[in-house]
């Protein structure tokens, strides 16, 4: 595995590793290291770094519906400058082409159901080139970016052992 | 009845109990403790195993076994020793399924030992070496190991503790507690020696994935070694799967025959669900074995580099997940440092003398912990050395 790899595989998991550390555990150079960050940032390959939240811990009361949209690709486009223009409704957090029996999944938040259903029927479906859309709330999350939100894998093994 | 000492056996009195044992009841009183003080992985048994384990279970599959183990384990067993290291094993007449490696060395010393037989340890090694052989009315002998050899055991010293008597070698690396490894031409040389002096090796070979450097090399794969050797391994450290109990032995056809009498009158057979999950771990674990050898060997160097930092001199290990570093510049001896760390600090780490006296001016540090712990563990071992020396 090349050293990019290596790289992303450890920040993927974790992204507040430092070149520092990062360099150390992989035994490489910290000055390489902080170089081919900058440079897979500089390429988009890196396109940011998230933080992974229960929000329902904070007693947050928001809403996130995936929507399956079915639409009419474009010529020469595709499905790309209606995919393109979704993703730049604010509330839209992600925007995926999937195979089967619909074209774009689309994960949009809301403070409240009504928010939602205002985008899906104000925004969305008005757009010409849909042609239909359902909405599915979600209901809790268990397991997102490879966390387990209701953790009880705490560390069982014995405190000292031969 | 008060005293039952009395309907206690001689051999057991004299067994001490472990070192380790004591330190743990103090680690255990203690909170908030940050522990590299533990001997297995952090990971939990990978999620397709103990998926395989549970639909054995629905299948129904909760008899006896053979007294050797399930045949096609053994052949996965045989497949991967020779891929791994190179030697072949007929599955039906020379590999035993076990209740772990300990289970496998302590029938394999009563297998073997004749009263007052001398049995040559690697000198600090895991625990139960030395008790095993007593149990079976033999006599252990170290064979010291040297910070400065990196506790590879050397050919020279090991032949001075040579004796008339002297019959069974146990190889133990990669080692618990050193992390130290043997690489073929080290091999090379102690097979000459077990050759000339007619000895016999048992190689527990429990760490061999663990091998980061390089690959692992076994005794048994040199020549006129295969016969000489019963090859010890199982899924405890690599799969991390230590308790599900799950090892085997190879060796020689009347070896096995031997060790499989004692077995089969003590133990019957190893569980029929862990033998059901090594065979998953064999045939589809391979990919994420790797993965966490790949993650132990980040941890490995970025431990080492915290002792440099901090002026804790330790050599570089090459197995196991374990740093064995010298605390010969403090004032302290191995428990005292160990209980003063703990105390003072919150962090827990093995006195190295719990494994030998070979240990002693040691401490074993396990890196398997997370990033977070371990570089918490290196500043406070730090405050720790700057208050201290």
């Amino acid at each position: 595995m090349d050293l990019q790899m290596k790289i992303l595989n450890l920040i993927e998991r974790d992204a507040r590793l430092d070149a520092a550390t990062i360099a150390t555990m992989l035994g490489e150079d910290e000055a390489i290291v902080a170089a081919l960050i900058k440079k897979m940032e500089d390429e988009k390959i890196i396109l940011g770094y998230n933080t992974v939240i229960n929000w329902d811990k904070m007693g947050d009361q928001s809403v996130t519906a995936m929507i399956e949209v079915k639409m009419q690709p474009e010529r020469e486009v595709g499905f790309n400058r209606i995919a393109e223009r979704i993703c730049r409704f604010p509330e839209v957090k992600s925007v995926k082409l999937m195979s089967g029996t619909y074209d774009l999944s689309v994960i949009v938040t809301g403070k409240t159901m009504k928010d939602i259903s205002w985008f899906v029927s104000h925004k969305l479906s008005t757009l010409d080139q849909i042609q239909s859309t359902v909405t599915l709330f979600i209901l809790k999350t268990y397991k997102q970016e490879h966390f387990m939100f209701n953790d009880n894998d705490d560390d069982k093994r014995l405190v000292v052992s031969p | 009845m008060s005293d039952m000492s009395r309907y206690l056996s001689t051999t057991v009195k004299t067994i001490p109990p472990s070192g380790i044992r004591k330190f743990f009841d103090l680690v255990s009183q203690t909170e908030g403790v940050i522990s590299l003080g533990v001997g297995e992985p952090d990971f939990v048994t990978p999620w397709h195993i103990r998926e395989a384990c549970w639909y054995s279970l629905e299948k129904g599959y909760t008899m006896y076994t053979s007294n050797s183990g399930l045949i096609e384990l053994r052949e996965e067993v045989a497949a991967y020793e020779k891929r791994k290291v190179g030697v072949e094993y007929d599955p039906a007449r020379e590999i035993l399924i076990t209740v772990g490696v300990s289970e496998a060395v302590d029938i394999a010393l009563r297998a073997m030992i004749e009263p007052g037989d001398e049995v040559l340890i690697p000198d600090p090694s895991y625990v139960s070496y030395a008790p095993g052989t007593c149990l079976a009315f033999g006599k252990a002998v170290p064979v010291p190991t040297y910070d400065a050899d990196q506790y590879r055991m050397r050919a020279d010293v090991l032949e001075s503790c040579i004796t008339p008597k002297s019959k069974i070698l146990i190889l133990t690396f990669p080692s618990n507690p050193t992390g130290a490894i043997m690489e073929k031409a080290d091999l090379e040389a102690i097979a000459e020696v077990v050759k000339k002096h007619d000895l016999f090796v048992i190689s527990d070979e429990i760490y061999s994935e663990l091998t980061y450097n390089g690959k692992h090399c076994s005794i048994a794969s040199l020549p006129g070694m295969r016969d000489r050797t019963l090859l010890l391994n199982g899924f405890s450290k690599a799969y991390a799967m230590t308790g599900w109990r799950i090892g085997y032995a190879c060796g020689h056809p009347d070896i096995i025959a031997a060790i499989t009498k004692i077995h089969q009158y003590t133990i019957m057979c190893a569980p029929i669900m862990a033998q059901k999950a090594a065979l998953e771990a064999l045939r589809h674990g391979e990919e994420e074995m790797l993965k966490m050898v790949d993650n132990y060997n980040y941890r490995r160097r970025l431990l080492l580099k915290g002792f440099q930092e901090i002026g804790l001199e330790c050599f570089e290990p090459q197995g196991a997940f374990y740093c064995f570093p010298s605390i010969k510049s403090t004032p302290f001896n191995s428990e005292d440092f160990c209980e003063k760390l703990l105390k003072e600090e919150l962090v827990a780490v093995v006195p190295g003398n719990a494994f030998g006296n070979s240990g002693e001016g040691f401490i074993r540090c396990c890196y398997a912990a997370s990033v977070k712990d371990l570089e918490e563990a290196i500043i406070r071992m730090g405050n720790f050395l700057n208050r201290h020396r």
